[in-house]
């Protein structure tokens, strides 16, 4: 593994991934089909694409929840079987534990990898307040905002030190502001240490802000990969003040040539029952 | 409306009842008493039994041992419905074999159970126990295979992902779920141990408040009927307040509205 990486084999490597499902009706339903990504150590992608067209499928995929009904998911050059150890997943749903405080729900992922209680806590206390969380560490997680709960998440997958971070449109139930500030959250601590990052999410601007390269999926069933831009802009980044850069604009301009007729493609499509479109 | 306020409204509810209850059944209205003492006894009459119970002290043997009786039909119970429920709701197709046999058992009234555990277990607490107990089982069992069931598929996901095995989803995911959804029916489940205990005594026993209320009832003593009865109101009333408080210290992680949706 560790030779791997010095060799710069990319982190996730996606090879023809197709992923269907069986409809009620035992016909087949195509979610992904022959999906080709690849993404280096250290690097940080973000998926976009239309409502429903298997963004976060990808990323079951490279997480081992799902399996490709062919084709191959590579971590560091391991082809992946069982669950991916190597990576820590934030979730889009609600996905902490309710019965937990904050301090517990970030504690947890080390107590279950075998640290002892005490040290686990004391990590967990330094990671809440990195998330600026410090001060609700007793907290549980119906008494915090979605906002809030969204940090914990952060803090509760990074205390883990995963080499890689799977993120399915996790900022997605935040409001405009929120999602700024947990955006350059994100880039803080992403910073220090560089992950390999898979990011989903349907808001273009913000995978432009976020990501090194931007990743544009067609309109499901059966959806590809359609485009792959690389974002040269400077880091590190501020979130509030890159919008409003020339470079900025000219890129999103480029990409939403494609994405949009892609998006009106979703909703068209959308507007048909599943069985009828495969 | 203010805490003290609402304590006198309730308060003069029972004194209003009561006033009633003594006007109807002592002051003759256009010459005839309405409620007939022989039937309705009157307050003073009850009060006096109530008195006499606790000065005498009577009432304390018949008390300990209907609350025995309750808790051991609520922990039996409890137990029973924990392994239960939470073996069916990890296997399914011991659930679907089950499943017919499940609705039949519970559809019984339990109250006809009480003859044959009579016969079986004689007249000690055991009867009332195991009648008790299959009204409580059925409760915890239902909630236990709830809770397991409906664990949110994120927060499951998320478990196993932050590489949780086996035996630590079942202590930190199933677990907690399935206890929450018990201890959200933790006033029906004992609330049903004190009426399996107070039936059994009543169709059969040598002590306790069904028991008590069974003999007065027998020898025509409507008053005894009535002061058993609201000995035995006061004796929810106090156990309920005491797993309000239980339910408040195990749930706190729930928010308020939910506590008692479920």
């Amino acid at each position: 593994m560790e030779a791997g990486r010095s060799a710069g084999t990319p982190a996730i490597e996606l090879e023809d991934a197709t992923v269907a499902f069986r409809l009620a009706d035992a016909r087949m339903f195509t979610a992904v089909a022959q999906a080709r990504l690849s993404v280096a150590d250290g690097e940080f992608v973000a998926i976009v694409g239309p409502t429903g067209c298997g963004k976060s499928t990808l990323l079951n995929i490279a997480a081992g929840l799902l399996r490709p009904v062919s084709g191959a998911a590579r971590i560091f050059g391991q082809p992946l079987a069982g669950l991916n150890r190597d990576a820590g997943y934030l979730f889009q749903a609600d996905s902490l534990f309710p019965w937990k405080t904050a301090l517990e729900n970030v504690a947890i992922g080390l107590e279950v990898g075998g640290r002892a209680r005490g040290e686990a806590r004391a990590r967990a206390e330094r990671w809440l307040a990195s998330v600026g969380l410090a001060a609700f560490a007793g907290r549980y997680p119906h008494m915090l905002s979605g906002g809030q709960r969204k940090r914990v998440g952060l803090a509760q997958v990074l205390i883990r030190d995963p080499r890689i971070l799977l993120m399915d449109e996790p900022f997605g139930p935040l409001d405009a502001q929120t999602r700024q500030i947990m955006g350059n959250l994100l880039l803080d601590l992403w910073s220090r240490d560089r992950k390999a990052v898979l990011f989903v999410t349907h808001d273009l601007e913000e995978a432009i802000a976020l990501a090194d390269r931007v990743v544009i999926m067609s309109a499901g069933p059966g959806s590809r990969i359609i485009g792959d831009w690389r974002v040269a802009l400077a880091r590190p980044r501020d979130i509030f003040e890159i919008r409003l850069e020339k470079d900025f604009h000219d890129l999103h301009r480029e990409i939403w040539g494609v994405l949009k007729d892609e998006v009106m493609k979703g909703y068209a499509q959308s507007a048909t029952p599943v069985e009828t479109r495969a | 409306m203010s805490r003290g306020r609402l304590l006198l409204y309730q308060a003069l509810v029972a004194v209003a009842i009561v006033a009633l209850w003594h006007v109807l059944t002592t002051v003759p209205v256009s010459g005839r008493i309405l409620l007939p003492p022989f039937f309705f006894s009157n307050p003073f009459d009850v009060g006096k039994q109530i008195v006499d119970w606790f000065v005498t002290g009577a009432i304390w043997r018949h008390l300990a041992i209907t609350l025995w009786e309750s808790i051991l039909a609520f922990v039996i119970g409890s137990l029973g419905g924990v392994l239960f429920g939470f073996w069916f709701a990890r296997q399914p197709r011991v659930a679907a074999v089950f499943d017919p046999y499940v609705k039949m058992a519970n559809a019984l009234p339990r109250v006809v159970l009480a003859p044959i555990f009579t016969l079986w277990l004689g007249l000690g607490i055991w009867s009332k126990v195991a009648l008790g107990v299959t009204l409580v089982f059925f409760i915890v069992f239902f909630n236990v295979y709830q809770g397991v069931k409906e664990v949110s598929g994120a927060v499951l996901a998320n478990a196993r992902m932050l590489g949780m095995n086996e035996r630590q989803l079942m202590r930190h995911v199933y677990w907690p779920s399935a206890l929450s959804w018990m201890f959200s029916s933790l006033h029906t489940s004992v609330g049903f141990a004190v009426v399996g205990a107070v039936v059994g005594e009543y169709l059969g026993s040598a002590a306790g408040l069904g028991y008590l209320i069974q003999q007065a009832e027998g020898v025509f003593d409507v008053a005894g009927v009535f002061a058993g009865m609201f000995v035995l109101s006061a004796f929810v009333i106090l156990i309920d307040l005491l797993v309000t408080v239980a339910e408040r210290r195990l749930l706190k992680w729930r928010p308020e509205a939910e506590r008692h949706a479920a």
